[in-house]
């Protein structure tokens, strides 16, 4: 049993899968991660995941765009090159709103996005890191480290109790790569 | 999700009785990873040949100029602004099921906001060529861009709506894409992770190497809610800015306050038209019936009822506020509209847009999938006079009585409008092909809460209100995806 990396336990129902992981958890077995085809409402709080701080982060790009359009609108219309538009002011506040708002809702959208790319690791062309091909399509798998969690049998007794259709032995971490 | 039950008086939004995650992702997943049928490549040949004339139209006004196309000095936009806002307006509705009904928790959009959201990519790249090539020199499309230039940096005017209109539509675009696009995710990782050889290479390439744990769909959760936030008001402002395109005008009959809002109702009512012709028949030919229900269909019909209620309100309004204005150029303008050479159209625009969407108000016209897909049509048929009244019949009768004209159309202008519905139809065509048509996860979360088959599983259990369920199986009656006889035996 030396060479397993990872344990699988693949559910078919995500509630079984709740099941499972407060099972697991009961007997003290930590979890590596979680892999589903869908979102799990209520999973973060489980497994102790921190709430995501994406939304500063947007909140930032978000404000850092609206300075970047009055500091280029200011600059053009007011500073460097005033245009006399029938002798009406130059600093024409309502007229910048427009462009000031479009702009805070580009930088938010392209710096939150480009952010969560980050954090998760998602660029074009990254090869995936799949511990169990069904993942993406109906199966919800709980993965849990070998090496950490001595007492396999036990384990595997958890996940099949609480629904598990499947339990895997992988020993390689990821089976996607070529 | 988990042990919550949805209340039982609400229509289901996934029908059929073996519905599966495994199923969702078959049935959803079948044209993607099939042969395309007949009825595909029909449309796609017909809708390519379209696009070819598209091209073969845009090169020519490239090549030759505007002057190629039927414009004069009185009237100096016509079908180019006329198919510029059109398209701008049909794209409104993507963004608005994914973003304003995401905002207002309404779970029916998930089967629809997929390729809603496709149809605004393609409809606002429809729009874009129209920009640039109204530009009559478009390889100096970038002056409208603030960028330096050589005679000391004269830049672009801040003031001008038409300025404020290139950041609009161009933000527009690219958010959509990326919204759009973050959500395809995980469905790509589902395509990746069933296929095999050089089709699995080119969907990794593609699925950024998504993994589904935990923490990705946290955050994609978060990104999702927070870019639905941002783009409720930037789809809101994009068309408000493209009405100011002519609001800010002192052109009788443009110079209008109530543009902006009756300009956004306009959009959504002809988006949510055009979703409807492209997906009752999506529906059919990938059977789809299951996903996109009656419930679905009516729904939309009703936002249509809405929306084109609001729209019917503003004419009446333009037309009330021309007389009660006092202004004599004003009055003439409208009189002018109903009453001139261009009657015909703005009677159109009346019929399809104020007259026909009220036909809905009927149940049996609602749940029909005929007349719903005919009245799709209709509705675009009369959004698209809408801009050409606005636009035409302001311009053609100016300022001096010598100037007055009309415009006719050559046949470029004929070609560019018929070949862009081509290359919006090949693009829409090709995506059906190569993408997931329904947001797959997003479907699967409705399952277990909102299927036809989880409120079966309540009725069975006994513990619904009798009258609540009666109700329900009443409800069900409009589905043409139901079977009555389950229900017979309860």
């Amino acid at each position: 049993m030396s060479d397993i990396k990872y344990i699988l336990g693949s559910f078919g129902d995500p509630d079984e899968m709740m099941h499972g992981i407060e099972k697991l958890q009961e007997n003290g077995v930590s979890i590596y991660d979680v892999y589903t085809p869908m979102p799990i409402h209520g999973i973060e709080a489980k497994l102790g995941i921190k709430r995501s701080r994406i939304d500063i982060a947007a909140f930032c790009f978000g404000i850092s765009g609206t300075c970047a359009a009055f500091a280029l609108i200011y600059f053009c219309a007011v500073i460097d090159w005033k245009v006399n538009i029938g002798g009406k002011p130059s600093f024409a506040l309502p007229d910048f709103i427009p462009i000031m708002f479009e702009l805070t809702v580009l930088f938010c959208a392209f710096g939150m996005v480009l952010t969560y790319y980050a954090s998760t690791h998602l660029f074009p062309g990254r090869s995936p890191r799949v511990m169990d091909l069904r993942a993406t399509d109906d199966r919800f798998v709980i993965a849990i480290d070998a090496k950490d969690n001595a007492a396999h049998t036990v384990i595997d007794g958890l996940l099949k109790d609480a629904g598990a259709l499947e339990v895997k032995y992988n020993e390689r971490k990821y089976i996607s790569y070529e | 999700m988990s042990g919550h039950n949805e209340s039982i008086l609400r229509e289901p939004l996934i029908t059929g009785d073996n519905i599966t995650y495994a199923k969702i992702t078959d049935d959803i997943l079948g044209p993607v990873e099939n042969k395309p049928n007949k009825a595909w490549w029909i449309g796609f040949i017909v809708s390519a040949l379209g696009a070819l004339l598209w091209v073969v139209a845009v090169s020519y006004t490239f090549w030759n100029g505007i002057g190629a196309w039927g414009l004069n000095k009185t009237v100096g936009w016509a079908w180019d602004i006329t198919g510029f806002v059109w398209w701008v307006g049909i794209g409104h509705a993507g963004t608005l099921i994914s973003a304003v009904l995401l905002l207002f928790r309404q779970n029916w959009r998930n089967s629809i906001n997929r390729s809603a959201e496709a149809m605004t990519i393609f409809a606002v790249i429809c729009a874009a060529t129209y920009v640039v090539s109204h530009m009559g020199r478009p390889w100096l499309a970038y002056w409208v861009l603030p960028l330096p230039n050589q005679f000391g940096s004269l830049w672009v005017n801040f003031n001008s709506p038409l300025v404020w209109d290139m950041f609009a539509i161009s933000t527009y675009f690219s958010v959509s894409l990326l919204f759009w696009y973050t959500g395809l995710l995980p469905d790509i990782a589902t395509i990746r992770d069933r296929a095999v050889g050089t089709r699995r290479k080119i969907y990794s390439i593609f699925s950024f190497g998504w993994s589904g744990s935990v923490k990705t769909w946290q955050r994609f959760e978060a990104v999702s809610l927070i870019l639905a936030g941002i783009s409720t008001p930037l789809v809101l402002s994009v068309h408000t800015i493209v009405s100011m395109d002519f609001a800010t005008s002192v052109i009788p009959g443009w110079h209008t306050t109530i543009f902006p809002p009756y300009f956004v109702a306009g959009a959504i009512f002809s988006g949510f038209a055009m979703v409807l012709t492209l997906l009752l028949v999506a529906r059919k030919v990938l059977g789809l019936e299951n996903y996109i229900t009656m419930f679905h269909i009516e729904s939309m019909n009703k936002i249509i009822i809405l929306t084109g209620s609001i729209v019917g309100v503003a004419y009446l309004t333009e037309f009330f506020i021309a007389w009660y204005s006092g202004s004599e150029y004003e009055q003439y303008a409208f009189i002018n509209r109903s009453t001139g050479p261009y009657w015909w159209s703005y009677w159109m625009m009346m019929t399809c847009n104020v007259i026909s969407p009220q036909l809905l108000w009927f149940k049996k016209i609602r749940l029909s999938i005929k007349a719903t897909w005919i009245l799709s049509i209709v509705v675009n048929v009369g959004m698209w006079f809408e801009r050409f009244v606005i636009i035409v019949t302001s311009l053609h009768r100016d300022y001096i009585p010598s100037s007055w004209a009309m415009f006719y159309p050559t046949w470029v202008d004929v070609s560019v409008f018929v070949g862009s519905i081509g290359l919006f139809f090949t693009l829409f065509l090709l995506f059906l092909r190569v993408l997931p048509s329904i947001a797959i996860a997003e479907v699967k979360l409705l399952l277990k809460s909102a299927s036809e088959q989880a409120k079966m599983k309540q009725i069975k259990d006994g513990h619904e209100n009798k009258e609540y369920v009666t109700e329900y199986v009443e409800s069900l009656q409009k589905f043409d995806s139901v079977k009555q006889e389950d229900y017979a035996k309860i």
